[in-house]
């Protein structure tokens, strides 16, 4: 009978935690990066959060987006962007807000219509105002942060606290680096994009709460083993686990990313990313965030051996 | 762990069954489904406005409007009153959310306010002692009237969108001044936007014939009338001719009960009828001024003045005004469904043609047909015959994800789709757990069943403890979410209920019966 093939040969030995100030400094590094990403370039918000109008208009012919970008600076409504979308006869327009509230940005797409004439059918028309545009933003943003106060509570109760700032702090490293790549490729950051990272969040998580049982588990089994060795060993249980699962939640996420359609490729960009980062932290940096918590020990032995290794 | 009483056995078999038939309704047409027996579930998954095209509006009602309107309604009464009563007064005025009045003479104050105390119950009188009176509306008031506004706006933008034929349309009130419009099908929502955009409040007046047209036109109109603008087809907006009309309403709108656009020698008009109340107050109004002009406005635009050339008795009349067909047809749509009580602001407008829906319905069926191959074909790789157990749960966790929508009502948008592929791809993670703690245990020699039996036992905490936190990040963004958005939470959610209870169970019977029936000798694994 056919058994299936290992992506990982059993019993790897892999000394993961003593690698684990590169890995350390290596997210350090990536953290900061999205920060100062993030603090300087800023996101580029789409129009659910900043507001304004988008419009996916499809042309008969090949669009010239020079004499159609004419005709709309030529209204005089601000910054507006036109960029292909998909095929050449689908053009993406992103105006901004328009001054003068809701009223002012109905005005701007009869504008837009008048302007471009017959001959364009558009295929997308998003209209969103100052007033809604907040509310949407607060509440992605309170989404965000529930979500990850709940997790934090729910860790809080199932593990230790040492686990559980280890789990947070690597959820956070997850999420934060995600952000950062919306910065540096300056890919739209919208109601989806929140869709993405709370999905990331509760992934990121789970992924670390595999390895964070299994070390749990051996604590309780080999009361004298060195907590650098013990951690080396349940990764090594684990990697196998860790790999395949996402593994198949990549081929799901590359086959959206593919075939799935323009308004997807971002969502699926960022799940992709967030998930190699989130299998790389679970990895190499959460368990070996446990050396510098002060993890108990239930006997005297692993107590010793615990406060020995500590750096 | 691997016993299963035969009434388990049957439970497991009954839900599989019964997800089957129910996510088969989606298969059938909408007549098929109406010709169901009726003690059968007729539900299907909605598809969201992003797949099926459509138009999504999230409107605001104007609100502070009414309450104007009802100061305004007040300072009307309060110079009346003061005027019958002969009292003299200063500084009539709107300040804020209150009128306010000066009675100038000290002896004449009290008997003002007594009079204005009882002129509305729902308001507070005070006065200071400069023979100031304020009259406030009670904070109960004001917000009944809100209330009943948009209450009343949702009802008018009903039978608007009623009478354009639109399909299915939602209407829905939101929180305390907004309304939600959905209307599936839509592509171009320009007309329906016009349509619910306009007041349409109709009322007749008097043209002030004797004011002086230099002075009103300079804005310092006669007291009592108005100057608006008339309504001209060549004229740019805002600079069209204007017309000083007096302000008393001879008859308004409200009174209509019906309209329709109709032909006068080849010109589109508007014919419309009274009730028995607004008849007769429209025959006493033009029985008593033949030969001066009435001028018909509209939301505050005059929209033709002709002559009264004798009075009309019977309660029906016609507005002229170069109308086009198309704006004759929407008036007389406008005058039968009534006016808005507030005027009303688009906040958020979201409109995809049928085309893209289409499209993106084919995109998303394409990604879940290559996402689930692939996740299929590689845990057969990596399980052999473990994975191929594994997509036999796979797949009916899809089916119960299908049903459990169904069952829900839930709406399937394109984010919804993304959320199933993904499921797709997160789900034999449960699986991925039982079999990396078997294939632990048989390395550690145990036998088949040994092995198997502590598999799914270590497995269960694991597996429970990651969903649950997709499953908080799920409910979440439910909560938190809006519009498409909602539609990626529900999948997700529903998605990881069904992953635990297909682990849990599916899987763990196909691999019972698979020990009985096959008692190895080694776990292929």
């Amino acid at each position: 009978m056919f058994r299936g093939l290992r992506v990982v040969p059993p019993d790897t030995k892999i000394r993961f935690m003593s690698m684990h100030k590169i890995n350390f400094a290596l997210s350090a590094l990536m953290v900061v990066a999205s920060i100062v990403l993030f603090a300087v370039k800023g996101l580029n918000y789409g129009i659910d959060f900043k507001g304004g109008i988008l419009l996916e208009a499809h042309t008969e012919q090949a669009a010239d987006l020079a004499v159609m970008r004419g005709k709309l600076d030529a209204l005089g409504l601000g910054e507006v962007s036109l960029q292909t979308f998909g095929s050449e006869n689908d053009v993406l327009i992103r105006i901004e807000e328009q001054e003068g509230g809701e009223a002012a940005q109905q005005r701007a797409i009869s504008l837009v219509r008048e302007a471009l004439g017959a001959g364009v059918r558009y295929d997308r028309v998003e209209v969103v105002g100052p007033q809604v545009s907040s509310e949407l933003f607060w509440n992605g943003m309170y989404a965000l942060g529930a979500s990850i106060i709940a997790i934090v509570i729910y860790i809080w109760f199932r593990f230790e606290w040492q686990f559980g700032i280890a789990a947070v702090l690597a959820e956070v490293h997850d999420i934060v680096s995600t952000v950062g790549l919306f910065a540096l490729l300056g890919m739209e950051f919208n109601l989806t994009s929140i869709a993405a990272l709370l999905t990331l969040a509760g992934y990121s998580i789970n992924d670390t709460v595999v390895v964070f049982d299994r070390v749990r588990e051996n604590l309780r089994k080999y009361k004298t083993m060195p907590l650098r060795d013990l951690l080396d060993m349940s990764v090594n249980q684990t990697l196998s686990r860790t790999t395949m699962t996402s593994a198949t939640a990549l081929l799901a996420l590359f086959a959206l990313y593919v075939f799935g359609g323009e308004v997807l490729r971002g969502f699926s960009l960022a799940m992709i990313w967030g998930i190699v980062i989130g299998t790389y932290s679970s990895i190499f940096v959460a368990s070996a965030l446990l050396l510098y918590m002060n993890v108990r020990r239930s006997s005297g032995a692993g107590e010793a051996a615990a406060v020995a290794e500590r750096p | 762990m691997l016993y299963f009483a035969p009434w388990k056995v049957a439970a497991i078999l009954f839900v599989c069954a019964l997800a089957l038939a129910v996510a088969a309704l989606n298969l059938l047409t909408r007549e098929q489904l109406d010709a169901l027996p009726s003690w059968l579930p007729h539900r299907q998954i909605t598809l969201g406005l992003d797949l099926q095209g459509g138009s999504h509006l999230l409107l605001r009602v104007d609100t502070g409007a009414v309450v104007r309107e009802r100061l305004e309604g007040i300072i009307d009464s309060v110079r009346d009153e003061l005027r019958k009563a002969r009292i003299r007064y200063q500084d009539l005025a709107i300040d804020g959310s209150t009128v306010g009045v000066t009675i100038p003479d000290p002896e004449q104050r009290d008997e003002a306010r007594t009079l204005l105390r009882k002129l509305d119950p729902d308001t507070d009188v005070g006065m200071n002692s400069d023979g100031r009176i304020r009259i406030t509306l009670s904070e109960r008031a004001v917000q009944q009237r809100e209330s009943a506004a948009v209450d009343q706006s949702l009802e008018i933008i009903r039978r608007r969108i009623d009478e354009t034929g639109v399909r299915e349309p939602t209407i829905q009130r939101q929180g305390a001044d907004r309304v939600l419009v959905q209307l599936p099908g839509l592509d171009d929502p320009q007309r329906i936007k016009a349509l619910i955009g306009k007041t349409a409040k109709m009322t007749f007046h008097l043209v002030d014939e004797e004011a002086n047209p230099g002075d009103a036109l300079a804005g310092r109109p006669p007291p009592g009338s108005d100057v608006l603008p008339l309504r001209d087809r060549r004229a740019q907006p805002g600079q069209e001719p204007r017309i000083v009309v007096k302000k008393r309403v001879m008859v308004s709108g409200e009174n209509l009960i019906d309209a329709q656009p109709t032909f006068d020698q080849g010109q589109p008009i508007v014919s419309f009828r009274f009730d028995a109340a607004g008849g007769k107050r429209f025959g006493d109004a033009t029985s008593h001024n033949v030969g001066k002009r009435l001028a018909i406005v509209l939301d505050g635009q005059v929209i033709s003045a002709p002559n009264i050339r004798e009075p009309i008795l019977g309660g029906s009349g016609v507005i002229t005004g170069g109308f086009t067909v198309a704006e004759a047809q929407d008036l007389a749509l406008l005058l039968r469904a009534g006016a808005l009580p507030a005027p009303l602001t688009v906040l958020e407008e979201r409109t995809v043609g049928p085309g893209l829906g289409a499209d993106s319905i084919e995109a998303g069926k394409v990604a879940a047909v290559v996402g689930s191959v692939a996740v299929v074909l590689f845990m057969i790789i990596f399980y052999g015959l473990f994975g191929l157990f594994a997509n036999v749960a796979l797949a009916v966790n899809i089916l119960l994800i299908i049903a459990g929508m169904t069952l829900f009502g839930a709406t399937l948008t394109l984010p919804g789709i993304a959320g199933i592929v993904l499921t797709v791809g997160m789900a034999v993670d449960s699986n991925v757990l039982i079999f990396e703690h078997i294939r632990e245990e048989v390395r550690g020699g145990r036998t088949p069943i040994s092995a198997i039996e502590a598999g799914f036992r270590r497995a269960m905490t694991t597996i429970i403890d990651a969903n649950l936190t997709t499953l908080i990040a799920g409910i979440l963004l439910y909560v938190f979410g809006s519009g498409t958005i909602r539609g990626f939470a529900v999948t997700l959610s529903i998605g990881i209920i069904t992953t635990m209870f297909t682990a849990v169970t599916v899987t763990r019977l196909i691999v019972t019966i698979w020990l009985r029936r096959a008692q190895p000798r080694f776990v292929p694994i």
